[in-house]
C-alpha cells in the first residue's frame, strides 16, 4: 500500500479504488470468503445457480412435451403427460412406507452428516465481548439481511428497513391471489408462465440474492464499494458528490422541491404503469391471462411491480448519476 | 406375554410329581426332594426355552401389539396402517403419486427444512442448559461452552450452521414452490402460511444473533434495530414520528429493545423471543402448513401438463 492518505480521484460509476496499481489482493479475497459467517453466501453462490438450472431444465423438458402434445391432439388424449417414465400397468401411486419414508430417512442422515462435518471443520464466529464504545467497521447485519442493509445506500432507513421489507412480505403473500394464469399448476414450465417466472427470477436472484452477495463480498469498511480482490483500506476516503434531483434542475425552494419531487414520482408511476402494461399485454397468451384478471388483481400487481422496480431505478440513479434524493419533503425523502 | 393355559402349570404351583410339603427331613425324603426339584427345574427350563423361541416372532407378543397396534405382515393393508396409525407419520398419506417421490420434483427442501428445525430445537435446548441471558455472564457462558463443556463447541457450531442452513433451505423451498406453480388453487393460503414461516425463520435467526453478546451480534442487532427507529409513524426518526410524539423512549424500537440502547433488557428480550415465543409461533404455523398440505390434496405434483387449449373459462363472480 502506498504511504500517506490519498483521496481517491476516481469518477467511475462505482468507486473501484486500488492502491498502487491493479494487482489482485488474493489475501483479502480469501479473508472475505473464509470468514465463517460468509460460508453460507459461498454456499448460496453454488446452490442458487444449481437449483435454478435444475428447475429450468425440467421446465424446458416439460415445454418440449407440451409442444409435442399441442401438435398431436391424438397423443394428448392418450399420453401420460409427464416427462417421467410411465408404462401401462404400472400403479400410479406407491406406498409411502417404504418408498417415501426410506428417502426421508436417507435425507435426514445426509443432512445430519453434512451438518456434523460442517460443524466439526468450521467454528462459529465469536468476536470480542460486546462493546458499545467500539464500533465494528464494517458493521454488518446477518447475511440474510444484507440485502436490506445494501438498500440503505439507495433509500432512507424508513424505506429500506421498514417499508420495503413489509412490501416484500405482503408482495409475496399476494402472489397466489393476483396470478390469474391457471397453467403450470404442479409442474415445471417456462413457456406457459414466462411473465411470472421471469418476474420471480428477477426479484429473487437479480435483487435479493445479488444484493446479499454485494453486501457480503463487495462492501467493505465504511460500507464502501471494493471490487473483489481490492484491499479493504480502512483509511480510504471517497469524495462522492451526491446531488438531489431538484438541485440539478435548479430548484432551491423547499415547497418547490416537494412539489417537483411529487411530480417526478407521479411521472415515474404513470410511466412505469404504462410500460408494465405493455409488458403484461405483449403476447397473445399474456393478453388472454390479462383478460381473466379482475381490476383489483391487475392494480395490485401493477403497484407491487412498480414498487419493486423502484429499487433498480434508484440504484441506477445513485450509482451512475450520483443522485441521492428525487423527492424531498420536510417529513421524508425518497 | 406368559400364556398360562394351566397344562404346563403356573410357576407358583408345585410340580406334579413333587412330594407333599411338610414331610420329615430324613435322608430318603431329602433325595426324593432333590430329584423333584431337578424335575421341576427341567419343566421351568422347557417353558423358558419355549417362550424364548416365541421371541423369534416378536410381533406376536402382547407387548409389541400394545405398542404398534397393527399387524406388520407384508400386505398393502398393514403398510398403509403402519403410516396412518402412527402419530409421527400420520401426516403422510398411505399412498403417494409415484413420480412425487423422485428427488427432482420437490428437491426435498421442505422436509429437510423441518428436519433441520428439529435438530435446532434439540441443540438449542441443550445450549439453554449452559446459557444465562444476562449481560454479566452471557459471553462467559459461550466461552465456557466452547472450552469446557463436553462437545459444547460442536453443539454451538451445529446450532449456528443449522440456522444458516435452514434459512437457505427455506428460500430454496420457496423457489421450488414458485417454479412448480404450487401456490395456485387450491394451495393459495398455504403459500401465505409459508411466507409467514419464512419471516419467522429469519426472525428466529436474527434474535439468536445477539445471544452470544459479542461484537458481531451486538453491532448486527444495533444496525438492525436502528432501522426500527425510522419506522413511519411509530419510530422517532421516521416520517411523521416526531409529529406523533415519538421519542427514543416510547417508540417501536424501545419496545423491541426494552430500552433505548442494546443492553441487558434487549438481551433478555432476544432470549425469550428466540427460545420461547417464536418457536411456539413457528411450530404452530408449521402444524398448519403441514396440515394444509394434506387437506389441499397432498403435494402438488408432478401433475400432468395442461395445454393452453384446455384452459377453462374463469368463473364469474
Amino acid at each position: 500500500m502506498e504511504g500517506g492518505l490519498k483521496p481517491a480521484r476516481d469518477f467511475s460509476p462505482v468507486s473501484s479504488y486500488s492502491p498502487g496499481g491493479s494487482h489482485m489482493d488474493f489475501h483479502q479475497l480469501w479473508t472475505i470468503f473464509s470468514t465463517p459467517d460468509n460460508v453460507p453466501i459461498v454456499l448460496l453462490l453454488f446452490v442458487v445457480p444449481f437449483y435454478t438450472w435444475y428447475g429450468l431444465r425440467q421446465a424446458f423438458a416439460n415445454d418440449r412435451l407440451i409442444g409435442q402434445l399441442e401438435a398431436d391432439p391424438a397423443l394428448a388424449k392418450t399420453s401420460h403427460r409427464k416427462t417421467q417414465l410411465w408404462k401401462p400397468g404400472w400403479a400410479k401411486e406407491v406406498h409411502v412406507w417404504p418408498y417415501l419414508l426410506r428417502i426421508e430417512f436417507l435425507a435426514a442422515i445426509i443432512v445430519t452428516v453434512i451438518l456434523m462435518v460442517w460443524s466439526i471443520t468450521l467454528n462459529a464466529p465469536l468476536e470480542e465481548p460486546s462493546n458499545p464504545t467500539l464500533t465494528m467497521n464494517p458493521a454488518k447485519a446477518p447475511w440474510y439481511f444484507l440485502g436490506l442493509q445494501e438498500m440503505l445506500v439507495y433509500f432512507d432507513p424508513w424505506m429500506a428497513g421498514v417499508v420495503f421489507p413489509s412490501l416484500i412480505i405482503i408482495g409475496l403473500m399476494v402472489i397466489p391471489y393476483i396470478d390469474a394464469n391457471p397453467l403450470g399448476n404442479g409442474y415445471y414450465t417456462y413457456k406457459q408462465r414466462k411473465f411470472s417466472i421471469l418476474t420471480f427470477l428477477f426479484g429473487f436472484i437479480a435483487l435479493w440474492v445479488s444484493m446479499i452477495v454485494i453486501g457480503t463480498i463487495i462492501r467493505g469498511p465504511g460500507w464502501m464499494w471494493f471490487w473483489p480482490g481490492v484491499t479493504w483500506d480502512h483509511n480510504r476516503l471517497v469524495f462522492e458528490v451526491n446531488r438531489d434531483l431538484p438541485d440539478i434542475f435548479g430548484i432551491k425552494d423547499r415547497t418547490g422541491k416537494a412539489i417537483f419531487g411529487a411530480i417526478v414520482m407521479g411521472i415515474y408511476f404513470v410511466g412505469a404503469w404504462i410500460g408494465m402494461h405493455k409488458l403484461i399485454t405483449r403476447t397473445p397468451f399474456n393478453r388472454k391471462i390479462y383478460a381473466r384478471m379482475s381490476l383489483l388483481q391487475y392494480s395490485v400487481m401493477q403497484v407491487f411491480l412498480i414498487l419493486m422496480l423502484l429499487l433498480p431505478v434508484k440504484m441506477l440513479l445513485r450509482l451512475v448519476f450520483r443522485i441521492k434524493y428525487v423527492w424531498i419533503t420536510p417529513w421524508f425523502n425518497i | 406375554m406368559a400364556e398360562t393355559d394351566g397344562k404346563k402349570g403356573a410357576p407358583a404351583s408345585p410340580p406334579a410329581g413333587a412330594p407333599p410339603a411338610g414331610s420329615n427331613g430324613d435322608g430318603k425324603n431329602g433325595k426324593g426332594r432333590i430329584t423333584a426339584l431337578l424335575e421341576g427345574g427341567k419343566v421351568v427350563r422347557e417353558r423358558a426355552v419355549d417362550e424364548l423361541k416365541a421371541l423369534k416372532q416378536p410381533e406376536k407378543t402382547d407387548l409389541w401389539k400394545s405398542v404398534l397396534r397393527v399387524k406388520h405382515d407384508e400386505t398393502p393393508r398393514s403398510r398403509a396402517l403402519g403410516v396412518l396409525s402412527n402419530v409421527f407419520l400420520h401426516l403422510h398419506p398411505a399412498k403417494i403419486n409415484r413420480d412425487a417421490v423422485a428427488y427432482n420434483y420437490t428437491w426435498g427442501m421442505g422436509g429437510m427444512t423441518f428436519y433441520v428445525y428439529i435438530t435446532l430445537v434439540f441443540t438449542g435446548t441443550l445450549l439453554m442448559f449452559y446459557y444465562h441471558p444476562s449481560k454479566v455472564v452471557a459471553f462467559r457462558d459461550i466461552l465456557y461452552l466452547e472450552h469446557d463443556v463436553p462437545f459444547g463447541k460442536l453443539l454451538r457450531n451445529m446450532h449456528r450452521w443449522g440456522a444458516h442452513l435452514m434459512v437457505i433451505m427455506v428460500e430454496l423451498h420457496m423457489f421450488r414452490v414458485f417454479l412448480t406453480g404450487s401456490y395456485k388453487p387450491p394451495r393459495q393460503f398455504n403459500w401465505v402460511v409459508g411466507v409467514l414461516l419464512l419471516v419467522l425463520t429469519l426472525l428466529l435467526s436474527f434474535t439468536g444473533y445477539l445471544l452470544p453478546d459479542d461484537q458481531l451480534g451486538f453491532w448486527a442487532v444495533t444496525v438492525g434495530t436502528n432501522m426500527a427507529r425510522a419506522t413511519p409513524l411509530l419510530g422517532h426518526d421516521g416520517p411523521f414520528g416526531h409529529q406523533l410524539g415519538m421519542t427514543p423512549f416510547n417508540d417501536v424500537r424501545f419496545g423491541l429493545l426494552g430500552g433505548s440502547i442494546v443492553d441487558a433488557n434487549a438481551l433478555l428480550r432476544a432470549y425469550i423471543w428466540h427460545c420461547v415465543a417464536i418457536p411456539i409461533i413457528a411450530s404452530t404455523f408449521m402444524v398448519v402448513h403441514f396440515w394444509r398440505v394434506r387437506k389441499d390434496g397432498g403435494i402438488s405434483g408432478p401433475s400432468p401438463v395442461v395445454l393452453e387449449s384446455e384452459i377453462k373459462e374463469p368463473r364469474k363472480l
